[in-house]
């Protein structure tokens, strides 16, 4: 096969692959109207999603927060005052950190949760049984997860917020030699509104972002055993690399677009 | 059954949507260079329990999907009852996978879901029924099926057997017209095999459903059919009552029912 025959069924692949996707995607969007009716499935799903991912979103923001503040200090020690340390992490923590790292984190999980599972019920035929049973599969099966993922995103994100910055002050009090007053002083110091709007309707993104994709691999998932690792493999890997180029977009139209450049 | 109860139909010169029962019009499919359905005409009488048998692999299991429009044909299409199922829009689609039940081959049994659930969910879903009203409706399948004492249990608690029963008790509880079995008896032992063919005829005499079972189980396709009819390589090949298949000269349908290696009937 030639490199333009191999590029061009690359294309074709990524085109027919992101058509299924969005069709999927309509197919939830168009059903939103029975989420009442789903509501049980929904605060199930909330569940997993927010109970399920808390060690790992804490534990992943607290060694974060931690980073943050020892770099950060390393970098400002004898250049600058310290009172900038709490700006620094405050802000590097709502924008960026927080929500970037708790969407890699419960996306990772949540997505290969998704795709495994229904991945599974798809090659043991349970979602043939489901629309036998006149019961739509995305209806069913993707509402629910995927408004759990949309609504409980920025929650998981206010605790990995909190838990960072929280880890960042201890961080800063033990080894760099920072009292609270410092820390929070330079916390309310260039503190813009605009900084937790962004960080916080970003993960709503990212929450729909997940989902689609733990359920877009596990409705497409094909053959068996080696059917539901690749398509638990490609929803991860889809997860992170949509969650940072979403990242990316977002964050130019809040910070560019919305709230109008750097102030 | 006698042969004048259910005669073969010969659709291809009649209309379709005229025939109450179901109707398979020169239907092919292919997944990628396999041709699995080759022009493939079948019609099924109703009330009747057709058996389609025919060795693994030679599109028994990708037909019965395209009768309920679990996979779209490549060309051709499905009547049922007059309706034309392969031009129908989704809400339409849906009533009419409401009239039909279906065992799978390996039961499909939601495994989150206790037996109980599993059976009431096609009822939570389309009906008002209270959930007291509905485990009511779903203990009275297990028992119809022999599953009594089952309803709190997880599908990986159950044998193969019991999986089986379990489905075929799933697909009846909203009173089907219509019941496709897929491979019924396929990887049990020869008594819950039997077992289970007696579920089908008496599920048969008991609802009086137009029936299409799936299978290269010869014994089971003797005991439960009415009529019957062999694929091989995407064809209808031959159809006749389970009297006419015993006494058939046809080479590849004689080979297939005595099982053995050498015939036309290519081996690999």
């Amino acid at each position: 096969m030639n490199v333009f025959a191999y590029l061009g069924h690359a294309v074709l692949d990524g085109l027919a692959t992101a058509g299924r996707g969005f069709m999927v995607f309509c197919g939830i969007v168009c059903h939103l109207g029975v989420s009442w009716k789903r509501r049980n499935e929904i605060i199930e799903q909330m569940h997993i999603l927010v109970i399920g991912s808390m060690p790992l979103v804490i534990t992943t923001a607290a060694f974060t927060g931690a980073i943050v503040a020892v770099q950060t200090g390393y970098q400002m020690k004898n250049y600058v005052p310290m009172i900038f340390l709490g700006t620094i992490v405050a802000k590097s923590v709502i924008l960026e950190m927080g929500p970037v790292l708790a969407a890699l984190v419960v996306g990772s999980r949540l997505s290969a949760n998704y795709a495994a599972e229904l991945g599974t019920m798809k090659v043991t035929e349970q979602l043939d049984a489901m629309e036998i049973m006149a019961i739509e599969p995305v209806q069913y099966l993707g509402l629910p997860r995927f408004v759990a993922g949309v609504l409980m995103m920025p929650v998981a994100t206010l605790v990995a917020d909190f838990i960072a910055i929280i880890a960042a002050l201890i961080v800063s009090m033990i080894t760099l030699d920072v009292t609270v007053q410092t820390f929070t002083a330079g916390m309310r110091f260039f503190w813009d509104i605009a900084d937790p709007i962004t960080g916080l309707a970003k993960t709503f993104f990212f929450g729909g972002i997940i989902a689609m994709s733990g359920i877009y691999h596990g409705f497409a998932t094909q053959g068996g055993a080696e059917g539901v690792g690749k398509a638990t493999m490609q929803a991860v890997v889809a997860t992170c690399l949509s969650v940072l180029v979403a990242d990316y977009i977002l964050n130019t139209v809040f910070m560019q677009i919305i709230f109008g450049g750097p102030r | 059954m006698s042969d004048q109860a259910f005669p073969i139909p010969d659709l291809r010169e009649a209309d379709p949507s005229a025939f109450p029962g179901i109707v398979v019009e020169d239907v092919s499919k292919r997944f990628g260079d396999k041709v699995v359905l080759d022009h493939c005409h079948l019609s099924i009488n109703k009330g009747e329990t057709l058996v389609v048998i025919g060795r693994s692999g030679q599109g028994k299991s990708v037909l019965l999907k395209h009768i309920v429009r679990l996979l779209e044909p490549d060309a051709g299409r499905i009547w049922v009852e007059g309706r034309c199922v392969t031009d129908l829009g989704r809400g339409a689609l849906m009533e009419l996978r409401k009239t039909f039940g279906m065992l799978f081959q390996g039961a499909a049994l939601f495994d989150s879901m206790t037996i109980c659930e599993n059976i009431g969910l096609i009822l939570q879903e389309h009906t008002d029924w209270t959930a007291e009203r509905i485990r009511a409706r779903a203990c009275e399948c297990l028992e119809l099926v022999g599953l009594v004492g089952t309803e709190d249990k997880l599908p990986s608690a159950l044998s193969g057997g019991m999986k089986k029963r379990a489905g075929l008790a799933r697909a009846i509880v909203m009173e089907p017209e219509y019941i496709l079995y897929d491979e019924p008896t396929t990887g049990l032992d020869p008594i819950t095999a039997d077992a289970i063919n007696d579920l089908i005829i008496k599920l048969q005499r008991e609802l009086q459903v137009t029936s299409i079972v799936v299978t290269h189980d010869m014994p089971s396709a003797f005991k439960v059919g009415d009529r019957m009819a062999m694929l091989n390589d995407g064809r209808i090949v031959f159809q006749g009552s389970v009297d006419e298949v015993r006494k058939t000269d046809h080479p590849a349908v004689r080979q297939f029912i005595e099982g053995r290696a050498e015939g036309p009937l290519g081996v690999f």
